[in-house]
């Protein structure tokens, strides 16, 4: 079996606050999960959920209370493990005063890369993500979408096997995210791993292998999307159309009208029943569809329980 | 060192394309105006008011730049967060502060050098003529920029672990203190108990000395500057230097970024 592109084992980061740092507060706690190679990993979870804290971790931008994590097999503290990483920190911010093929060639300087090397890749990653017009054009001058796309050719311009990208689809239009997805599809085919955060669940959704699913901290679940939502309850929904509006049909008191049709989501053990109803008072059926939970509401129902004990806490130590 | 290298070369760049060079501007404007005046005022002292006027421009003009631009080398690389991509790619902590010294010691290094041209200039254009006593000024000029790179090491120390306002009051605080180091040791007042007297004699020790690096007076009146003195000060600024970098790459390599 091989190694894990990234390995991390029980990761907790707290920082210190208050009069003379003696309180402590919890960003990580004791985080243990694998990313496997080759695959696409989505790091979801609301803001302040410890995302980006874990990305920062493996980054050695900060240092953990306890745990360690490996990336390719190598320690984090290894820093020859670093030539094979590549990261997009959020909301990325460059030098202002280079331009883009400049701030590209800086960064490629530090992977061993002879010149002739740097200038084609340069190029290369330019027109890749779009700013091959405004290569000569100081940093300064970008918009927050244009930092996002050069933030993401400095990450993958040397070529990692494993790319981290803290919130890639932040601050990008429609189009720009689109790119970006295709590019991490990209690199998934050429064979690379990639971690990426994002609290856009339709685009975890729609690109990753697996998630995982942080909130407060912790680590909530991790699985294939559709393991994930698997876990919820499902039911059913009726869409039907009334011949006579007037005509008094219990289950309308459950439903929502849009135009003409009423929707009703029920259990799925009393469909029948519901149909049989409809039937007797003569309703047209448009549709009755499986309802399949989203990571949406896996998502949400697993910050609302957050909140939920973390108020109870609260009240408890009042 | 490529790394290091690397680093350094941008932080010149940075400092050139942030105008820090723009005080030559003001200093030439200085030696100008000061070369004017001193041919209308001074009779037979025109030698000593230029050379002092000058090594103290060259002076303050660098410790300014040192402080505040040292200080800011590493925390707006923190508050801007552009070390962030930086520090994901595979250099240590120790060589990007490292190199960060290195270019502003390599921009002080073109700034001082432009400031001394300008200033045998003003010299030129007073006595119209240079003598071989010139040469001393370079010697001064050397001492003066050896001091900046050591106020430049403290800025960067302070600015690892505290704000950068607090950094720019203590790079400052030591460099005063610094200027009286040679004065600590030699205080001798019967109202001292042997215990003050002892740590009075140790923090002279511990705080750069300044005085190492000031030849003005010496150069201003034409005297040369014995070798001695510049081999001691020079040794003094590497080994004090070394220290304090390596205090602060110590600092650095633990410190958890925003």
């Amino acid at each position: 079996m091989s190694t894990p592109a990234i390995e991390i084992e029980g990761l907790s980061k707290e920082y210190p606050y208050g009069f003379l740092s003696l309180k402590k507060k919890t960003s990580l706690e004791n985080l243990t999960m694998q990313v496997e190679n080759g695959e696409i990993f989505g790091f979801l979870g609301p803001n302040g959920a410890g995302k980006s804290t874990t990305i920062k971790l493996l980054m050695r931008l900060i240092f953990p209370t306890s745990g360690t994590a490996r990336i390719l097999g190598k320690s984090i503290d290894d820093i020859s493990m670093h030539q094979n990483i590549g990261y997009l920190p959020e909301q990325p911010y460059f030098y202002d005063y280079l331009t883009a093929t400049e701030l590209l060639d800086y960064f490629a300087r530090f992977h061993n890369l002879t010149a002739a090397d740097r200038r084609e890749r340069v190029q290369r990653l330019l027109k890749k993500v779009g700013l091959d017009t405004a290569k000569k054009i100081q940093l300064r001058k970008y918009s927050k979408g244009m930092l996002q796309r050069v933030g993401l050719a400095q990450a993958i311009l040397h070529e990692p096997e494993v790319v981290v990208l803290d919130e890639p689809m932040s601050g990008l239009d429609p189009l720009g995210r689109r790119e970006v997805r295709d590019i991490i599809l990209e690199l998934k085919k050429q064979g690379r791993t990639v971690l990426f955060s994002t609290h856009i669940l339709s685009d975890a959704e729609m690109l990753c292998d697996r998630v995982g699913v942080i909130v407060g901290g912790k680590l909530r679940g991790v699985g294939t999307p559709g393991e994930l939502v698997g876990i919820q309850s499902q039911g059913m929904e009726i869409a039907f159309e009334l011949a006579d509006p007037a005509k008094r049909v219990p289950l309308l008191e459950k439903a929502t009208k849009t135009g003409e049709a009423y929707r009703v989501q029920l259990p799925e053990a009393d469909v029948y029943a519901a149909l049989d109803e409809l039937k007797a008072a003569g309703a047209r059926i448009i549709s009755v569809v499986q309802i399949k939970a989203s990571l949406e509401d896996f998502f949400m129902n697993l910050v609302d329980a957050d909140r939920a004990q973390a108020n109870a806490v609260e009240v408890s130590g009042k | 060192m490529r790394n290091v290298w690397v680093v350094a070369t941008n932080t010149f760049r940075e400092a050139v394309r942030d105008r820090v060079l723009y005080n030559l501007v003001f200093f030439a404007l200085l030696m100008m105006g000061a070369a004017i005046l001193v041919g209308q005022i001074s009779i037979g002292i025109e030698q000593s008011v230029i050379v002092s006027l000058g090594l103290s421009a060259i002076s303050v003009i660098g410790i300014f730049i040192a402080v505040f631009i040292g200080v800011g080398l590493v925390s707006k690389e923190m508050d801007k967060r552009t070390l962030y991509a930086l520090l994901a790619k595979p250099i240590e902590r120790w060589q990007f502060l490292t190199g960060k010294f290195a270019g502003l010691a390599m921009t002080l290094t073109v700034n001082t050098a432009a400031m001394t041209a300008g200033l045998y200039l003003a010299l030129w254009s007073v006595k119209h003529t240079l003598t071989s006593s010139d040469r001393y000024l370079i010697v001064a000029v050397y001492l003066i920029l050896l001091k900046l790179v050591l106020i430049v090491a403290l800025a960067m120390l302070f600015s690892c672990f505290t704000s950068p306002f607090l950094a720019i009051l203590f790079t400052l605080g030591i460099y005063v203190a610094g200027l009286f180091a040679g004065e600590l040791r030699r205080v001798q007042a019967v109202n001292l108990t042997p215990a003050a007297m002892s740590m009075f004699r140790a923090m002279s020790y511990v705080l750069p000395n300044f005085e190492n690096f000031n030849v003005m007076a010496t150069v201003a009146h034409g005297r040369a500057v014995p070798g001695s003195l510049v081999g001691q000060g020079t040794l003094y600024a590497i080994l004090y230097g070394a220290i304090v970098l390596l205090g602060a790459s110590l600092i650095f390599s633990r410190r958890n970024l925003k």
